[in-house]
């Protein structure tokens, strides 16, 4: 069963901030839906192969070539905060 | 004559002939639009004044004899997830709610090298997460058949939008049956291609191995026409396919005879609404009749479908929505550092059901769980898939029903579990990769549209679309008339 | 104590890792950018055959396994510079594995195992605002840098010295240049190391905790750094305080290492296979068609070299540090048979009018050929050893063979019998005093005659031979 804890936890590295009371409904829905899920482990995967790719396919690559991009007017199009076309951000806290 | 009704196909005959032009048609829609989408809501936003433009660039090149491909001047109506260059491409959220895509998706360059229009772009569930559009946080989308259901989700506005004539066919996407629900709520063909057969780039990710752009039409016919513009590679999109695109057009007359038709029994029947049960017996009488061999078989692991699922699809999804950071586009909320910036624009930008599944995707591949969860689900997937394709050794297509039921009222599910469990007939598909298609049959007791669902191996789109207008003839038999 | 270094390479590629935007240094902020590498909604990687090729070089100079299966993984953390919130790396099949190399300190040959090689993508660059990072109210971000490819090298805790490893990472830049895969410009940022390093208290079996440093940026910090690191935690053990497993950064002007988290918190990045990146299967023929193409490596080249053209240590070491240099010296050698010369010349004069021309050898006008022939003309005595250095700068600056530009000079000797001796006959008779004094056994008078012609030739004479003449005419 998880724990408020492991709630909080997983919100961190989510980095999504939840109220107290968010956190107590988030707990007990994580909680059923884990529960739902749990009948998963009735199922015998030993040797079996994770699927992680629907379609079965490999090497897909590109040659070694240069094409122009987006304008850099573009790039910083969308930004909230653009100064001299750099994205600006407040103060770095260092290991996010 | 009222253009905005037709089916794709016969406007394409329409303006071939002549007697109309692409202004017409697109002038004829913007009016429906005006006419019916306050009360609808499948749009976020209209393309008019482009796609007026696009008409009388068509109108022209057709006057010149070099029209660009059978469909030009057709207009088409994009799911909100679709990038259109220049276009918001909101993903019903409140975190892109400002973003403009500066680049087209595949698809929509394709669209636009065909010659046709785009009207707008429609409602959906906030990032594709959702069967019914309620999670949109932009606006409500109605179900043309009802005002009071939900058009289904996540591609509700597309499905919404066709339903009531917005727009000849849209475009939506399927990571768990977010084409094929809607299509079964709003009473049109819904096709969820193979993995790999239209190429994704463009359309923002919510599970990457499961996402699927598909096509919402008002006919099996209009669907194959739609998917031979799409279907093909494309060689920035890793995961799209090299492979051959068949003619489809050319199998949907090939009728029944000797197709090998499969049913599941057990528990993928129970609980399922009385009359898409029998037309589901009465569909499979119809096809034997018709030539095709029946065939019953048990797959007992789909039982674990749902719950594989939503372990693959909201890990995925945890880390697709983690670069909305307020950094370089969308929503951002000022904070001290970037660390209280991150916390708050991702609080403050996500709806509840996308933060849920965050979180259960972040936790599915946290440290301690990833083997329990994660891990295990892509290894159940490996036995579904092979599943599928040993049964597809036996038969070429499986038949079977698409939802439980038709269309639900909203806020009838306010538990996430029991939304979850109204794809558990659609995610099968995404998880082995396979094509489906939803074929409306008829109407139920309240008047609302049920059908059934054709599924195929990978690549047999063929297959899946000659089953589907079989079903279609069975159901114009019944009676049912769009 | 033990030590293990975590080394970042940009690879040197057209473009970057996962889209066609260029990888070139500089540019305007943001102008070197696409969805892909901005990371935006929709945008699919693709990735870039030169930059596999490129990892596996590295493999293969580095002596690893290259993997025949290896697929692609997803680094998820937030920071601002990271354009999706994960980094596409490879997790649990790198690309390479099991490798070594082989350095050398003071003369000591040393071998460190490299556990693995694997390829991922570089981030943006965040520009600060204040001096550093916490003093910053605001930092700009660039995205130019991200998507550049990067490989990732990981070694084993095999080196047991601050010098040591400063050796190993000279080696280790060595070896990616002479493959061509990486510039490796530590001040461009494009090697970057970090280290952990733990040291075995005095009579204890056991190593001790493990401490992370972070940022050296240059082969000098990696020693300052790890020097000072040893030194703190011997201070610390030296108490009975246990050192705390801790990621420090090396502060270069104030020369300490700080810690960057003290929190007992490690980074969970919750890697899973990349979805959008289909696996590599790297199979034999490839590997081998790649494996033909790599030069020798340095330190093989270096013994060959001393072997095969007799000459000293530093020399070879000069020579084979370089692979265009080597190729160079390998190439006049074939037509020129003084090595020792041949070496001395590169070594001493091609190599300073190189440097005063600011000019590597690759983009200089001299030719093995040319130096080759430039070395004959002294050697036959059609001009000195001085005037041969301003031959070879005229060479270098124009490009013309050394024979033409000696000419063009009117540099050569004259060694013309006929010319000499009328030379000769000429300053003889304008002093027939000293004439008649060196006839009578005045011995010094003859290098006054010699300095005379010389004089008159304005230098060209052939001493030798006006020597030659100038006894016999005094002899007659
Ligand atoms: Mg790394
Ligand atoms: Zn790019």
């Amino acid at each position: 069963m998880i724990s408020r804890e492991e709630v909080e936890r997983t919100a961190a590295l989510a980095h999504l901030t939840l109220t107290d009371q968010e956190l107590e409904k988030m707990t007990g829905e994580l909680a059923s839906i884990l529960d739902a899920v749990s009948s998963l482990q009735e199922v015998d995967t030993s040797a079996v192969v994770p699927t992680n790719h629907a379609v079965p396919l490999e090497n897909v690559m590109r040659r070694d070539e240069q094409k122009p991009g987006l304008s850099r007017d573009e790039a910083v199009a969308n930004g909230p905060d653009v100064v001299q076309s750099f994205f600006r951000v407040p103060r770095i806290m260092e290991e996010e | 004559m009222k253009l905005h009704t037709l089916e794709a196909w016969s406007l394409r005959d329409l303006i071939r002939d002549g007697s109309v032009t692409s202004t017409d048609i697109v002038e004829s829609f913007l009016d429906q639009i005006r006419a019916r989408d306050a009360e609808i809501g499948a749009y976020i936003t209209v393309c008019g004044e482009q796609a007026l433009e696009a008409a009388k660039h068509s109108d022209e090149r057709r006057r010149e004899g070099r029209t660009l491909s059978d469909w030009d001047g057709i207009p088409a109506a994009i799911k909100d997830n679709i990038s259109v260059k220049g276009v918001a491409n909101t993903c019903g959220s409140h975190m892109l709610a400002q973003y403009h895509a500066p680049y087209d998706a595949h698809v929509v360059s394709l669209l636009k090298q065909a010659g046709m229009p785009i009207l707008g772009k429609t409602n959906m569930d906030e990032f594709a997460m959702g069967s019914s559009t309620e999670f949109s946080a932009l606006k409500t989308t109605r179900n043309p058949w009802d005002r009071q259901k939900v058009p289904g989700g996540s591609s509700g506005g597309s499905a919404a939008a066709v339903a009531s004539h917005q727009a000849p066919w849209a475009l939506g996407s399927d990571t768990g049956g977010s084409v094929r629900e809607p299509a079964a709520f709003c009473g049109l063909v819904g096709i969820k291609p193979t993995y790999g057969r239209v190429s994704r780039r463009g359309l923002v990710a919510f599970a990457s191995s499961l996402d699927q752009i598909g096509m919402l039409t008002h006919s099996v016919r209009d669907g194959a026409a739609l998917l031979q513009l799409l279907a093909g590679h494309d060689e920035l999109d890793s995961t799209s396919v090299r492979r051959e695109v068949p003619s489809y057009e050319s199998v949907l007359g090939a009728g029944a005879s000797g197709l090998r038709v499969g049913l599941l029994g057990g528990a993928s029947q129970q609980g399922l609404q009385p009359e898409i049960h029998e037309a589901l017996e009465q569909a499979a009488c119809f096809l034997a009749d018709q030539g095709a061999e029946i065939q019953e078989h048990a797959f007992p692991l789909l039982d674990k479908a749902i719950e594989t699922y939503y372990l693959v699809a909201t890990a995925e999804a945890s880390s697709n929505l983690a670069r909305y950071d307020g950094v370089r586009y969308g929503l951002r909320v000022e904070g001290s550092d970037t660390g209280e910036m991150f916390r708050r624009t991702r609080s403050e930008g996500f709806g509840p059901e996308v933060k849920r599944r965050i979180m259960l995707g972040t936790y599915a591949l946290s440290a301690g769980y990833y083997e329990a969860y994660y891990r295990k689900a892509q290894q159940v997937r490996t036995m579904i898939r092979d599943g599928f394709l040993e049964l597809f050794e036996k038969v070429d297509v499986l038949l079977g029903p698409t939802t439980a039921a038709s269309a639900f009222g909203f806020g009838e599910k306010p538990d996430p579990l029991q939304m979850y469990l109204t794809d558990i007939y659609t995610v099968p598909a995404n998880l082995a990769g396979l094509p489906a298609i939803h074929v409306p049959v008829g109407l139920d007791h309240g008047g609302l549209p049920i059908g059934l669902q054709i599924t195929a191996s990978p690549f047999a789109e063929t297959n899946a679309l000659r089953s589907a207008a079989v079903l279609e003839t069975f159901a114009r038999n019944r009676g049912w008339n769009r | 104590m033990i030590i293990g270094l975590e080394i970042h390479a940009e690879l040197s590629t057209r473009s970057k890792i996962f889209c066609s935007c260029s990888t070139a240094f500089g540019g305007e902020p943001n102008s070197r950018c696409c969805p892909v590498c901005l990371g935006l909604p929709g945008a699919l990687p693709l990735l870039n055959e030169t930059a596999v090729e490129y990892g596996i070089l590295a493999g293969l100079a580095l002596n690893c396994t290259i993997s025949v299966e290896s697929k692609f993984d997803r680094k998820n953390y937030f920071y601002p510079d990271l354009p999706k919130a994960y980094q596409i790396s490879q997790y649990d099949q790198p690309l390479c594995r099991d490798g070594w190399v082989e350095f050398e300190l003071e003369q000591e040959l040393l071998h460190a195992g490299v556990t693995r090689v694997h390829l991922e993508e570089e981030a943006g660059k965040s520009i600060h605002s204040g001096d550093n990072i916490l003093g910053s109210d605001y930092s700009s971000i660039d995205y130019n840098r991200a998507g550049i490819p990067l490989i990732e090298i990981v070694t084993e805790p095999d080196l047991r010295s601050p010098a040591q490893a400063k050796a190993f990472l000279e080696q280790l830049k060595r070896t990616l240049q002479y493959i061509d895969v990486s510039d490796c410009k530590m001040e461009e940022g494009s090697l970057r190391c970090d280290a952990n390093i733990s040291l075995r208290p005095q009579g204890g079996r056991a190593f001790g905790t493990k401490v992370e440093i972070k940022n050296l940026n240059s082969f000098r910090a990696v020693e300052r750094a790890l020097d000072h690191e040893v030194q703190r935690q011997r201070n610390v053990l030296e108490t009975g305080a246990a050192v705390v497993q801790d990621t420090r950064a090396w502060n270069e002007a104030k020369g300490v290492t700080v810690s960057m988290r003290s929190k007992e918190e490690s980074h969970d990045y919750r890697y899973f296979p990349e979805p959008d990146l289909p696996p590599l299967a790297v199979n034999q023929v490839w590997v081998e068609e790649l494996r033909q193409s790599l030069p020798e490596m340095p330190l093989p080249k270096r013994n060959r070299i001393m072997e095969q053209y007799g000459l000293g240590r530093y020399a070879s070491d000069f020579l084979a540090n370089s692979a265009i240099w080597a190729d160079f010296f390998e190439c006049a050698a074939k037509q020129y048979g003084n090595y020792k010369v041949l070496c001395n010349w590169l070594m001493g004069d091609v190599s300073r009018v190189l440097n005063a021309r600011q000019e590597e050898l690759p983009q200089s006008r001299l030719t093995p050929a040319a130096l080759v022939e430039l070395l004959r003309l002294v050697d036959d005595e059609i001009i000195s050893g001085s005037q041969a250095k301003d031959v070879l700068e005229e060479v270098c600056a124009t490009g013309r063979s050394s024979k033409q530009v000696t000419a063009d000079l009117g540099m050569e000797q004259i060694s013309d019998e006929d010319e000499l001796t009328a030379m000769v006959e000429e300053v003889l008779a304008a002093h027939p005093e000293q004439a008649q004094r060196c006839r009578e056994g005045e011995e010094r008078l003859v290098g006054y005659f010699v300095g005379q012609v010389m004089k008159l030739s304005r230098g060209q004479a052939n001493p030798k031979r006006v020597n030659a003449l100038l006894r016999q005419k005094l002899q007659q």
